[in-house]
């Protein structure tokens, strides 16, 4: 599809649509319908399209397969490490209104949005990397496991 | 405010070894991957034992998941039964990972290395969630953790090109894995349908009023087969020989150690704590269908180990017959026999982990663990076959080891509810099991060598774990307090009603 000139043009205008609008879904998550789970979804969803128009090989490298698994491990991290530091500033694992025992309002808020950004980052990763090796060649990778 | 590590401990149990899971992916490095999870490891085993001691001291530690309380929060719930297992569990791991250093370095090629030690970490953390948690759905959550980790760590075992069979046997557990998730998944929401609740504690409350229904009947049937599922009780072992015979050596002492027992627990933990022991056993009758399903568990299991080609597979089929033993034990329904099967899960653990030690130390010398692999390398590897050869007795159930006193405990407390046949059956099991360890140890002595391999004894940091669990095995026969003790304090608070 390289040379498909219409569909280059039009991916080339929906992909910057189709993440901002994951970002929307993200930290609009507090308020409304959305959250990190749907966000990363909907963000990984622009780079199969990028994949699919330009090719496996150009998304590969604006996000190589080594980017996306750091990526998936750091939004673990990002989640878990909210509930360690929570933990740390003298509430339960989790308790983020001890994140800010000045506001906990504020606390709960920042937590919440930390979590889901964590959410989101993981789940965009996995996203990206279950796309890659159900596109890549079977045989570019027989060693068994990723 | 002041900050104290002491009332954190429930939660660090399980969140120490999860965390240290992408903390090792992200090092890619074999070393620094195995260092997290030893490291990670012997954390949870301390914090294991500092909660074991505690709970002992102070009754039931229960710890708030962000703050919320603990009927729309989840909680977790520490009591003498779980605290128990958790020390098993992490012990099992902070073993058995110095061992699988060189095991995996053979097994393995240098990309699955580090990964093997993230799947390691992440299945050990699900198990000690499943364990930890006072949550009827957080154990369906943990329950995944750790399958889906152990189905990748045995589809390893097809890595470098060796055999493929390991993605089968992958595959098939996952297929029956997921089936046992679904049934324990379906039986939590239909328990969650009648009372409106997921606390173990608060299901336990609030069942009595509806445990009448037909919904609940069937909450408890979807509950007892979908662990049995995954604890392989006969007649759903099938998925069990096979993942245990192609998998990694060490993943195989991991889960022989823990996975089955770990769903032996949830299995116990819903039919007495939440169903209760009236409605499991007076009400229902539950022993009437554990009883018959052990005894053929352990005839079958026995047989088909004797007739194996494969060590690995022969010491799967036996695991097969010990899953049945513990179900024996639990089918007496008294306070007795189900501490007779709290211990025999400890002891099983101990001893079936020193076997696939043994035969995973003979995989990396031989290059195989069929039997003419073995054949003739008792001599060549003394040390390695002793503890093969312990290991064996205490499997049997010879005096002075483990397996007797689980037998011991086994037989007197079977004696008060079905007398002498039963007693004449476990006997007449135990000479079964001598059956099919002797043959490992006629191959090992007694026949020539029938491949041209290096004889050499197994790498010290092989030999030193599953020494330290030979030594275990003869230790605890010996002072039995802590298994003993705590198993029949366990089942006497189980049956006693009181959390």
């Amino acid at each position: 599809m390289q040379h498909d000139l219409i569909l280059r043009i039009a991916a080339k205008l929906l992909i910057p649509m189709i993440m901002l609008y994951a970002l929307y879904v993200q930290f609009h998550g507090d308020y409304g319908p959305g959250g990190g789970f749907q966000a990363g979804v909907i963000f990984a969803v622009s780079i199969f399209l990028y994949a699919l128009v330009f090719g496996l090989p150009a998304a590969m490298r604006v996000f190589s397969p080594t980017l996306v698994q750091a990526l998936a491990a750091a939004g673990v991290l990002l989640y878990a490490g909210v509930g360690v530091v929570s933990m740390i500033s003298g509430g339960n694992f989790l308790d983020y209104g001890a994140l800010n025992p000045g506001d906990r309002a504020l606390g709960e808020h920042i937590g919440v949005l930390l979590i889901e950004l964590g959410v989101g980052i993981t789940v965009a990763a996995v996203m990206i990397m279950l796309f890659y090796l159900f596109a890549s060649p079977i045989d570019a990778d027989d060693s068994g496991g990723h | 405010m002041e900050f104290g590590w002491g009332a954190h401990l429930p939660i660090l149990q399980v969140i120490v070894v999860l965390l240290a899971a992408p903390l090792a992916f992200l090092t890619r490095r074999v070393r620094a991957a195995w260092l997290i999870a030893f490291i990670a490891s012997a954390i949870a085993l301390w914090i294991a034992s500092r909660l074991l001691i505690q709970v002992q001291q102070d009754g039931v530690i229960v710890y708030q998941l962000g703050g919320w309380a603990a009927p729309m929060g989840i909680g977790y719930h520490i009591d003498l039964l779980n605290a128990f297992m958790l020390v098993l569990v992490s012990a099992i791991s902070t073993i058995a990972l110095p061992y699988s250093l060189r095991s995996i370095e053979n097994e393995l090629s240098a990309h699955s290395q580090p990964l093997f030690y993230v799947y390691w970490l992440l299945c050990v953390a699900g198990l000690l969630g499943i364990l930890a948690t006072g949550d009827a759905f957080n154990v369906f959550v943990f329950l995944e953790i750790s399958a889906l980790s152990t189905y990748a760590l045995i589809a390893l075992g097809s890595d470098r090109g060796g055999d493929r069979r390991a993605l089968h046997a992958s595959l098939r557990y996952l297929l029956l894995g997921s089936i046992g998730a679904t049934f324990i998944v379906i039986g939590i929401g239909l328990l969650y349908m009648m009372t409106g609740t997921l606390n173990m504690m608060d299901l336990a409350a609030r069942l009595p009023a509806v445990e009448d229904t037909r919904t609940v009947h069937a909450a408890f049937a979807f509950l007892v087969i979908g662990t049995g599922l995954k604890a392989a009780m006969f007649p759903l072992h099938t998925w069990l020989p096979d993942a245990y015979t192609h998998a990694p050596s060490a993943t195989s002492v991991l889960l022989a150690g823990t996975s089955t027992k770990v769903a032996i627990y949830v299995m116990l933990r819903f039919l007495i704590s939440v169903f209760g022991f009236e409605f499991s056993f007076i009400g229902i009758h539950v022993e009437l269908w554990l009883l018959p399903l052990a005894v053929l568990a352990i005839l079958y299991g026995s047989l088909c180990a004797v007739y194996q080609m494969d060590a690995k597979r022969l010491l799967a089929y036996s695991s097969v017959a010990q899953v049945g033993y513990i179900f024996l034990a639990i089918s007496i329904g008294s306070a007795a026999g189900i501490a007779a099967g709290l211990i025999h899960m400890f002891n099983h653990a101990l001893m079936k982990a020193v076997l696939f030690m043994a035969i995973g130390a003979v995989v990396y010398r031989a290059g195989g663990s069929r039997l003419f692999h073995i054949a003739g390398f008792g001599r060549a590897m003394p040390w390695t076959f002793g503890a093969l050869l312990l290991g064996g007795m205490s499997l049997v159930g010879v005096p002075f080891t483990v397996g007797f006193i689980s037998k011991w405990y086994l037989v007197t407390s079977s004696l008060d509810t079905y007398g002498l046949a039963l007693v004449v059956f476990v006997l007449a099991s135990s000479l079964l099991a001598a059956l099919y360890v002797w043959r490992l140890v006629d191959v090992a002595w007694f026949r020539p060598v029938m491949h041209e391999r290096e004889l050499q004894e197994a790498p010290l940091s092989m030999l030193l774990p599953m020494w330290v669990l030979v030594l275990a095995n003869v230790y605890f026969a010996f002072d039995s307090d802590l298994t003993v003790g705590i198993a029949q304090r366990t089942a006497a608070v189980l049956l006693g009603g009181a959390p």
